[in-house]
């Protein structure tokens, strides 16, 4: 699914990912662990496709509509409502009955009380819950999560690790943590940046 | 019909922020009748009619600076740029969505400058109306796209004038001539010349802009 060989990544003279090789099967769950600044969102954004290589080759055997992204920030409107992000982003991935997709996926992660409210007026946590179910909405086949427990509280934690054990197996699964030993049981490969 | 669905959807998305959070047209609106009533005053009394033409013509083109200035704020928050640009849509229809909605807002906001300015000056005649419109898909497309680029800068706000303006020259030119000339139509085929290859120059070079 993933393949990279000497893949980097330079901001002008900063590297911001040293070279490094990748290999990751469809039906993967690679645990991405390592120190601040040492490439991991970097890394994540390459595969996503939202930045681009300055070195080496990467290959993703995904297409956009395949790929599932849960970055440092939640990629959201702050003046829509849940429902309402949720509906705009079910529409460009051609969700099919992206409404009740969207029901379903609140429901889920325990904000289906508070769809119809602002997220401005979401605390952290509901706003990473509700980042969730957009990068979850359209069934992506591969899952790139940066740090998907932060902000979470514990219910929080333990949906996305209900969710994240259902996944495994099926798509493929990319993720960035500080805490591996909570996905241990889950990852097929582990990466560790220096 | 997919590319109309999205730039639809998009477009919608931003008339109904602008709705909810009021952050853009009362200023724009307040801004272009202030300057309105400042040009009022700064002229002489009996100052020719022309000039008051081209006071329209500044007045229009820096209102709608200080609009696109926040086109893109609601992207910038939170990253939602980010989430667009991933979606499988063609991404030029962020950009035709957000100059969709700029366009709207720019048009509410002449169908209360407009009637201002004749009350102000002088009436405006069909030519100089044109005029306005035709500018109006120029000012979008090119201003949208510069306000794309300038949002991804920490001096946005210095970006922005610097590129835009140069660029809006032609479209004051188009317009002022519409306004004032007895024979409009060559400077309205101009304005619509400029309309054509400008947004197709944008709507062909948005996906670079957004590419890191």
């Amino acid at each position: 699914m993933i393949h990279a060989r000497r893949l980097e990544k330079r901001y002008g003279i900063r590297r911001a990912l040293w070279p490094l090789d990748l290999d990751l099967e469809r039906g993967g769950f690679l645990v991405v662990t390592g120190a601040n600044g040492s490439g991991k969102t970097t890394l994540l954004r390459l595969v996503a496709g939202l930045a681009a290589p300055t070195g080496g080759e990467l290959e993703v055997a995904a297409d956009r509509g395949g790929l599932g992204y849960l970055g440092h920030e939640p990629l959201l409107y702050r003046d829509l409502t849940a429902l309402e992000n949720l509906d705009l982003y079910g529409r460009l991935y051609r969700v099919p009955e992206r409404r009740e997709r969207a029901g379903m996926l609140l429901e889920r992660f325990g904000l289906w009380e508070v769809r119809a409210e602002r997220v401005a007026s979401y605390s952290r946590g509901m706003v990473q819950r509700l980042a969730l179910c957009r990068a979850l909405l359209h069934d992506p086949e591969l899952l790139v999560l940066d740090e998907p427990f932060t902000a979470l509280d514990a219910e929080g934690a333990d949906l996305l690790d209900r969710r994240l054990r259902e996944l495994a197996g099926t798509a493929t699964v990319l993720l960035t943590t500080h805490d591996p030993a909570r996905v241990e049981p889950l990852a097929s490969a582990r990466l560790a940046l220096t | 019909m997919n590319y109309l669905a999205d730039v639809t959807a998009l477009a919608r998305k931003d008339l109904r922020l602008e709705l909810r959070a009021r952050d853009t047209l009362p200023a724009m609106l307040l801004f272009v009748l202030s300057t309105f009533v400042v040009f009022h005053f700064a002229l002489p009394s009996g100052a020719d009619e022309l000039a008051a033409q081209g006071l329209l013509w500044v007045a229009l083109v820096f209102t709608a600076l200080l609009g696109l200035a926040r086109a893109w704020a609601p992207e910038r928050e939170d990253g939602a740029l980010d989430g667009l640009v991933l979606a499988p849509s063609d991404r030029s229809a962020i950009w035709l969505g957000k100059s969709a909605a700029v366009f709207v807002f720019l048009v509410a906001i002449e169908l209360v400058a407009l009637p201002a300015f004749a009350l102000f000056f002088s009436p405006l005649d069909a030519g100089a109306v044109l005029g306005v419109l035709l500018a109006n898909v120029g000012i979008c497309a090119v201003g949208t796209l510069l306000a794309a680029m300038a949002a991804a800068s920490r001096t946005r706000e210095l970006i922005l004038p610097l590129l835009f303006l140069p660029l809006a020259i032609p479209l004051v030119v188009g317009g002022v001539g519409a306004s004032v000339s007895t024979d409009p139509g060559r400077y309205l085929a101009f304005l619509g010349l400029y309309d054509a290859v400008f947004a197709i120059l944008c709507w062909a070079s948005f996906e670079y802009v957004v590419s890191e």
